[in-house]
């Protein structure tokens, strides 16, 4: 057997097994330390699978788990995700009343369940990742046992998880029948031989359902914005990067490599999807006053624009999501963090309360507006180059009218995020209070804006790192 | 020299830098910096002028920033950042740093005292980096991503003094609006990639002349101006020019004269070839200029901020410009431009320095008698006044005169009457404001005073270029010295400059018929202003709220797509909790709201889940079951 191909997985499986340990034998007061042990793990293993050492390639068990440049790239995006969330939570987690130790090696729980779900090669693998990653966070949500809110979201996202993860499963379990096989290679074989008719549609249906709700596509997007309010604001930025990257990670292997052969049939749906996730989302970001929810409803305005890479269905798609993921992690990074520092003094999100913030923080007001005026795709925010990929790539094949309507609603998101700007400078001051930023947060905050700068300014080398990866998708 | 013009957007940007990251704590050293970085681009723009003076041939330089590789049938995407050093950037080069050393100069002047000093420098100098990266651009790429940046540095500095909640809102008014147009030329410039498979503006030159597809090239071209009709605010997206009054009064000189609004003019020289492909295009730009010009001297005429004055006539000014690109003559618009730019800036520092000696006071009916009081600032005023209103010999009366003869030329008869009248329109508004403002009675008791030689330095400068820039054009410069500006800047077939005694009578005397009007009424109030506006009520009600646009666009946001996000925010929220929280009511159960909400929310989340499953299974089997479903 070839563990190459798991190294990692093992690495981040140990590490959450080692903090367990450790979570029990720190002091009660220096719990945080976890946190530290994780961040300084995970550089570690990141570094080490960037390294190369780790294998390029390979597959385990007989072809139910694969590495390939796909799963690697996403499992380096998980890792950075995980590291900015896991420095975001170390002010945070003060808030909790107990099981402060836990916290983080369930977070790396989650991200070994999102390495499966991208490196899984089978049906049944998929499921257990897509499952480890699901109950993690729905822990995680309902971490904060003295909000009402978190314990609230707690409830929901379980509940609506687990209907959703019914109908993949049902979906699933259809594709098993059809072919008698779980393994995508076996499946891939037995699509060849052709004709499983009005079945096979029912389950792609079924399956894009379970992982549109993992991206909160709209209409399965309900969800996401009374979760990303209730629960603990860090996990809210791992929900919306980490556990979204995990889903379109997923939908880019099952629709590019397992079922392009089926493209015409869900091709429309994939455009409903976009166009429906786009207009929603936007528009719903509008009237929002607190900014937790506002930041959901663009991230589901987000996973619309990033659906667009598989309107195209071609490795220029494919390589312009990977770029949007990439640096939506670090505008979301961003964002999410600013939040957290307001939220750590005045304990409130609403977006009210950002009033004249650049004078009680300036670090604050400059890290949420790079932030937001990459997710509105101004350059030199990285946000532009995302999105002028991403539409260059629709409008290559020809969807043209698709791409003014996803850049018409580009422009009306100007309205929300340009309306927290202006809060931040010109509202009311609710109080005099300066906003001290604890270092780990200060960290995380000019880590993704100087990245959100960069990888604006000098784009090339991450697209070129994209564009090879995507090219196992060129027809 | 050429091989230095990479240093003139790359000084103000090293300002920019320097003062956010060194010299913010000192005033004075973030204010040398900025003015000495300006300074030195300035030089190395004179020197390229000369030398494209002498050897006009264009020079290209270029490195890649974006390269994606080919991939199967996907041709690969390759971006560039380069420099295009030919006569129409070199001259725009030397205008912009011109205007900038003098805004920075008067600037230091004026935000004396200011809290936010070297910030305002540090933003300035973003500004000026932005609009010389994007004169310099050699490709529509890189014009795009400079032409954002100019968008984002001016929502920084109309938005200045954010504690003013009116500049925050023209800020936002400014970006947004421009963003609006900024997607069309973004639809634009794909378009023109996935057709011609470059960005670059000598490959695609050729390419579009030999291209057969009309209707294509039509649409790109639309597409393309509609940037510039958001930036060179053109009607419909006029709106936020005047409300970008806000910002500090330099700045809107700035803005006006050389940056911004200039930007637009010259993406429509630049990418001339793909305009003047199309006759609908061209039609579409000569008259959405002449309207433009109509336009805004109409509601300039009733304006009483004197920097609402200035603005309008900007827009005015500028539709005079867009008109002269669409009538085909390259020349004629840019050669407005560069007169405009001495002239207007001119205004505006001019402007500035009264509101300074006001102590911020911009109602020209509460001034009066300030000729005494500030005779350098007076004078220079009166002085671009006369340029702007065309009066021979002055800068505005070739440049305009240039386009009225190009309208006539290409048979635009219409327009060319229109020009006249806006030239009649505009000596009349301009003098109002000096009869109104500056001679007369003292309309109040203000204690105004000449302002420091920082600020009437500039002013005296600037209008030794107002009385001497036109002369560029003139057929006595061409005798002289064997060139003229439409010999430097031309497209396709340089044109001799010469005077057409007919078209140069007839805008002087309507000029001139605009300055004697405006001295009846203001001056010898031989005719009451009141008594015109009450017996044309309905029409200056209409002027005076510019047409109703900005309230319509308004409404638009607010009732319309606020209204939407609205509507679907409430479906979200009480057709599923409101329901349940009714029903709960209705039925009698008093527990926690919550929980019912809850359990209420779950059910429907999960019924549209599962409906939308259904949907798209009967959806996506439709062509399968074709029998079933019919």
């Amino acid at each position: 057997m070839d563990f190459s191909a798991v190294t990692i997985e093992i690495l981040v499986a140990l590490l959450g097994l080692v903090l367990l340990v450790t979570g029990l034998l720190l002091p009660p007061d220096h719990k945080k330390a976890n946190g530290y042990i994780a961040v300084v793990g995970l550089l570690g293993i990141l570094a080490f699978s960037l390294s190369g050492d780790a294998g390029r390639s390979g597959t385990f068990l007989y072809g139910l788990y694969t590495l390939d440049s796909l799963s690697k790239y996403f499992k380096e995006i998980f890792m950075i995700a995980a590291i900015l969330v896991i420095l975001m939570s170390l002010s945070y987690t003060k808030r909790f009343r107990e099981g402060k130790g836990e916290y983080f090696s369930i977070l790396l729980f989650a991200l070994l369940g999102m390495m499966v779900m991208v490196s899984s090669n089978d049906f049944i693998t998929l499921y257990i990742g897509l499952e480890l990653m699901t109950i993690s966070f729905v822990i995680l949500t309902a971490f904060d046992r003295s909000s009402l809110k978190s314990s609230e979201a707690g409830v929901k996202y379980v509940l609506l998880s687990a209907m959703s993860s019914a109908v993949l499963l049902y979906g699933l379990s259809i594709f098993y029948g059809l072919s008698g096989t779980t393994e995508y290679a076996g499946f891939i074989t037995c699509l060849q031989s052709g004709g499983l008719g009005p079945a096979l549609i029912l389950a792609i249906v079924m399956v894009l359902a379970g992982f549109g709700f993992k991206i909160s596509a709209v209409p399965f997007h309900m969800w996401s914005p009374d979760i990303y309010e209730g629960a603990p604001t860090p996990i809210t930025a791992f929900l919306a990067t980490g556990s979204k990257a995990a889903g379109f990670a997923v939908l880019i292997r099952l629709l590019l490599q397992v079922l392009p052969s089926q493209h015409v049939n869900f091709s429309g749906i994939i455009i409903m999807l976009a166009v429906l996730t786009i207009i929603v989302g936007n528009l719903i970001a509008i009237p929002q006053k607190n900014i937790k929810r506002m930041l959901a409803f663009s991230s589901i305005a987000h996973a619309g624009y990033i659906l667009l890479g598989l309107v195209a269905f071609t490795g220029m798609g494919v390589g312009a999501m990977l770029y949007y993921i990439f640096i939506y992690i670090f505008a979301n990074a961003g964002a999410f963090a600013s939040v957290t520092a307001l939220s750590n003094i005045t304990g409130s999100d609403e977006i009210e309360d950002f009033g004249g913030m650049w004078k009680r923080s300036p670090l604050v007001t400059a890290v949420l507006m790079i932030s937001l005026l990459s997710m509105a795709g101004i350059p030199p925010a990285a946000g532009f180059v995302g999105k002028f990929y991403l539409f260059a790539s629709i409008i290559k094949e020809g969807y043209v009218w698709l791409a003014l309507v996803a850049i018409g609603m580009s422009v009306v998101s100007l309205y929300y995020y340009v309306m927290v700007i202006r809060v931040m400078l010109t509202g009311q001051v609710k109080s005099d209070e300066p906003v001290t930023v604890p270092a780990s947060l200060k960290t995380v905050m000019v880590v993704s804006s100087a990245a959100t700068i960069f990888l604006g300014v000098y784009a090339g080398p991450l697209t070129s790192w994209t564009s090879s990866v995507a090219s196992m998708f060129v027809k | 020299m050429s091989q230095y013009a990479w240093l003139i957007p790359v000084l103000p940007f090293s300002s920019f830098v320097a003062i956010v990251f060194l010299l913010k704590k000192s005033k004075a050293a973030s204010a040398a910096y900025a003015l000495a970085s300006m300074v030195a681009s300035f030089v190395v723009a004179l020197g390229i002028l000369i030398e494209k003076v002498q050897d006009p041939k264009a020079i290209e330089i270029a490195v890649n920033w974006l390269n994606i590789p080919e991939m199967g049938n996907f041709r690969g995407l390759n971006v560039q950042m380069g420099l295009l050093i030919d006569p129409l950037s070199a001259a725009m080069l030397f205008i912009v740093t011109f205007i900038a050393i003098l805004v920075t100069l008067f600037s230091i002047g004026y935000m004396e005292g200011d809290e936010g000093f070297s910030r305002y420098f540090a933003y300035l100098s973003l500004f000026a980096f932005s609009m010389l990266g994007l004169v310099v651009a050699n490709n529509y790429f890189q014009m795009f991503v400079f032409w954002e940046l100019v968008g984002l540095s001016s929502y920084l500095l109309i938005g200045f003094w954010y504690h003013k909640p009116s500049a925050a809102d023209a800020a936002q008014k400014a970006f947004i609006t421009n963003r609006w147009a900024d997607f069309a030329f973004m639809v634009g410039i794909i378009l023109l990639f996935v057709y011609f498979g470059t960005f670059n503006f000598a490959e695609l030159g050729p390419a579009i002349e030999h291209t057969k597809d009309a209707a294509f090239i039509t649409l790109i071209g639309i597409l393309i101006f509609i940037g510039p009709v958001g930036k060179s605010a053109q009607f419909p997206l006029h709106v936020w020019l005047p409300d970008a009054m806000e910002g500090p009064t330099p700045v809107s000189a700035f803005i006006h004269a050389a940056t911004m609004v200039a930007a637009g003019v010259y993406l429509i020289a630049r990418g001339f070839i793909l305009f003047e492909s199309s006759e609908t295009t061209m039609l579409v730009i000569a008259y959405i200029g002449g309207f433009t010009a109509l336009f805004a001297a109409s509601i300039a005429i009733v304006q009483k901020d004197i920097k609402r004055v200035l603005a309008y006539s900007t827009l005015s000014q500028l539709g005079y410009m867009v008109m002269a690109m669409g009538v085909g003559s390259l020349t004629a618009g840019m050669f407005h431009l560069t007169t405009h730019a001495f002239f207007k800036a001119l205004l505006f520092l001019g402007a500035g320095s009264v509101i300074h000696a006001m102590h911020h006071e911009q109602d020209m009916f509460k001034m009066g008698a300030l000729s005494k009081k500030m005779p350098v600032t007076t004078w220079t005023f009166v002085i671009g006044s006369l340029a702007l209103a065309g009066v021979f010999p002055l800068a505005g009366f070739w440049s305009k005169d240039e386009i009225l003869l190009a309208a006539q030329h290409h048979n635009f008869t219409g327009l060319f009457v229109l020009g006249v009248i806006v030239a009649f329109m505009t000596a009349f508004y301009m003098f109002r404001l000096i009869f109104v403002a500056f001679f007369g009675e003292k309309k109040s008791d203000h204690h105004a005073h000449e302002t420091s030689w920082l600020m009437t330095l500039p002013l005296v400068l600037l209008s030794v270029f107002a009385v001497l820039a036109g002369f560029l054009n003139s057929p006595w410069f061409y005798e002289a010295f064997g060139k003229s500006f439409s010999t430097f800047v031309f497209f396709g077939e340089p044109e001799i400059p010469h005077l057409d005694l007919g078209v140069a009578g007839l805008s002087t005397v309507a000029a001139l018929a605009g300055i004697f009007t405006a001295w009846l009424i203001y001056s010898r109030k031989a005719i009451p202003a009141e008594s015109i506006a009450k017996k044309f009520s309905g029409l200056y009600k209409l002027l005076w709220n510019k047409y109703y646009i900005d309230d319509f666009y308004q409404w638009l946001f607010d009732k319309v797509m606020f209204m939407t996000g609205k509507a679907l925010d409430w479906v979200d929220h009480h057709i599923i909790d409101g329901f349940f929280d009714g029903f709960a009511k209705l039925v009698g159960f008093t527990g926690s709201k919550l929980r019912l909400t809850q359990t209420g929310a779950l059910q429907n989340y999960a019924l549209v889940i599962f409906g939308a499953v259904v949907f798209f299974v009967l959806l996506a089997s439709t062509p399968l079951l074709g029998g079933v479903i019919k």
